[in-house]
């Protein structure tokens, strides 16, 4: 119970994290985690690491798919608002050429299909990452703020049903943590 | 660890090898890069040459401001257009600035689809560059339609006239180009930024400063679920990006290829517009880069082998463009038309504006061949003339394009001479000033150079597999 009364909502903490010094010790600890049997946990690192993906066994991400539908609704739609405004709702006869004209309705739907894909290719990619979210609790962490810079860590999270506070702690210490430090709300 | 200014000085010593330059100087560790590039945004002294620069491009930029008011309150009258020749100075600008702006869509997109390493440490500059330059161009059709607060009727949208667009005119396909470009260009060259922004969060001591870029970079926290979808994403953009950026040039060049005029009525033109653009965006970029690669002391960064680089790319698209200028003349003499071949020869070469024609052969085939020869491609001086150069010459395309082809057609009782005014000069030097001012602004607030790119290419940053 807190000051509050109220019973305190999630685990108390958002997990346990663990500074590495470099790529190569982050994703060896979190290869040796995924084998310890560790599922929910995070790399954070200032730069990508493509051997993390596999290392985390984080799954191909659903991007690519929305980027597609986006790009043939920005296709079809482009296609489509060109002839229901040049054949149904405002029809011209200009030079006797055909109402149904799609040749010269090309450019303008390219344009709709990347203008659409480019647009979900960016803010879908945001809302997949949860963003904007100015805090985290690994923000908390001290010495985060130089994860964007040269800073390697890895935050086992308190919802994994394996975690423990002190056998997790113990269990990054041995991986060759330079500091492991509880990661508070 | 900051470095020392010895390890600077040498930094940039072998950033300026002319034999063997690399693609960045040895010796960088993550500190450094990062505040080498990070410094420069969030230092609190204002140099003094960035000041004056800042200052005279700021006047150029009011320059555009008044010549602006004073159009729309006197109307398109004030420029030198007339019966027949009702594209100007307007299209001429319109047409170079969109033109500048592709090489930073080819440097961020093409070359990374390409796994040009290079690009990594001129792309963000570039990239800020076509947008500045696509918000240029887009200035010029807007008042050139003598009523840009009706601009909206070239979009469709319900309007109670019940009226939409003619999708059969390229000038509405340049609407949808253009401004899909710009879109497109800010979308990709912000998402470029996100990660760079958090270390300017992280780094910044002014509070204010701290807050705005926390709130731009999102929360950016390196988490490596989110750098899985954020490659992904930038991958994607550079894939859509590509056939963007060519198809942006195809369509201003249908602008002219699509009528009937001699001279524009090519269908040479598409390709031969989106090589040139990309040569006047390389002469461009290489005209910003080497005075801010030695103000700002970059030199270990953005070392010769890319200026030497970018130089050789100006010599590819000048032999293609090079190739454009003589199929025109040869679809002219071999179309055995009397008005393409009065066009082409007695027209072109030989008429009233055949100066601008052989000044651009001039700037834009014969002086690039100096870039056969090494000595040049890692000289900045020469090549910043030769930048400059080419810079003029491809605004001549333009001018030779536009002007000389609309001012004498197939009748002769509707031929006449095209003259600039005032005004014309000084929409034009003011459009130079605003995009000059929005450099040096962009320079001065966030990081000219990827900087998580740049971490990559460190060697501490490759992962070394352990024993099992």
């Amino acid at each position: 119970m807190t000051a509050h009364g109220h019973k305190p909502v999630g685990p108390p903490i958002h997990g346990m994290a663990a500074r590495f010094e470099d790529a190569s010790a982050l994703t060896a600890a979190a290869r040796a985690a995924r084998l310890e049997g560790y599922a929910r946990m995070d790399a954070y690192s200032p730069f990508p690491i493509h051997e993390m993906d596999e290392a985390l066994g984080i799954r191909r991400s659903i991007l690519p798919f929305l980027v597609l539908a986006a790009g043939i609704a920005g296709c079809v739609g482009g296609f489509g608002m060109q002839w229901w405004m040049s054949v149904v709702d405002y029809p011209l006869n200009i030079a006797g050429k055909p109402l149904v004209s799609w040749p010269q309705w090309v450019p303008v739907a390219f344009e709709t299909t990347v203008l659409l894909s480019a647009l979900t290719a960016a803010f879908g990619m945001f809302a997949l990452n949860g963003f904007p979210m100015p805090y985290h609790p690994m923000f908390n962490v001290k010495g985060f703020d130089r994860v964007t810079t040269d800073a390697f860590f890895l935050c086992i999270e308190a919802d994994d049903p394996q975690f423990d506070v002190t056998q997790t702690a113990k269990f990054l210490q041995g991986l060759g943590a330079l500091e492991v430090s509880e990661v508070v709300h | 660890m900051s470095l020392s200014p010895e390890q600077v000085a040498e930094q940039r010593a072998i950033g300026n090898d002319r034999e063997n330059a690399p693609v960045m100087a040895p010796g960088y560790t993550m500190e450094s890069v990062t505040e080498t590039i990070a410094g420069i945004p969030l230092s609190k002294n204002i140099r003094m040459g960035w000041a004056v620069g800042f200052l005279i491009a700021f006047g150029g930029m009011n320059l555009l401001l008044l010549s602006i008011v004073w159009l729309l309150y006197r109307g398109v009258g004030i420029w030198g257009i007339n019966s027949p020749v009702g594209w100007g100075f307007a299209i001429i600008n319109f047409v170079w600035w969109v033109g500048i702006g592709h090489a930073g869509t080819l440097i961020s997109a093409i070359l990374l689809l390409l796994r040009q390493q290079w690009r990594m440490s001129i792309n963000r500059f570039a990239e800020a560059m076509t947008i500045f330059a696509v918000s240029c161009a887009g200035l010029f059709p807007l008042l050139h339609t003598g009523r840009p607060w009706m601009a909206y009727y070239l979009f469709p949208y319900p309007s109670t006239s019940g009226m939409w667009p003619q999708f059969r005119s390229p000038l509405v396909w340049d609407v949808f180009a253009v401004s899909t470009y710009a879109t497109v260009s800010i979308v990709f060259w912000y998402v470029g930024l996100v990660p760079d922004l958090g270390t300017m969060r992280d780094r910044a001591k002014n509070k204010l400063v701290k807050f705005l870029t926390g709130m731009l970079a999102l929360g950016w926290r390196g988490s490596a679920r989110h750098w899985h979808r954020y490659e992904m994403a930038s991958l994607l953009l550079a894939g859509l990006a590509t056939p963007l950026v060519v198809s942006v040039h195809t369509v201003v060049s249908y602008d002219f290829a699509v009528g009937l005029i001699p001279g524009w009525h090519v269908t040479l033109f598409p390709p031969y517009f989106v090589a040139g653009a990309i040569f006047s965006g390389f002469a461009m970029v290489i005209t910003l880069a080497i005075p801010i690669r030695w103000y700002f002391g970059l030199e270990g960064l953005v070392t010769l082998r890319h200026m030497e680089n970018m130089a050789k790319v100006l010599l590819a698209t000048g032999m293609c463009v090079a190739y454009g200028y003589s199929m025109e003349v040869f679809f002219g003499w071999y179309s055995a038309s009397r008005y393409e071949e009065y066009l082409v020869f007695n027209n072109r070469m030989l008429g009233p504006y055949g100066w601008s024609y052989w000044m651009l052969i001039l700037c834009n085939v014969i002086s690039v061949q100096v870039l056969w020869f090494r000595w040049v491609r890692t000289n900045m001086f020469a090549l910043f003339i030769l930048s400059i150069i080419i810079n003029v010459g491809m605004w001549l395309e333009r001018f030779v394009i536009v002007i000389t082809s609309l001012h004498a057609d197939y009748l002769p009782s509707s031929w006449g001479m095209y003259y600039p005014t005032f005004w014309d000069i000084a929409m034009f030097i003011g459009t130079i000033g605003f995009f000059l001012t929005s450099m040096f602004l962009f320079v001065r607030a966030v990081p000219m150079i990827s900087i998580f790119e740049l971490r990559t290419l460190l060697p501490q940053a490759r992962v070394k597999e352990v024993e099992k």
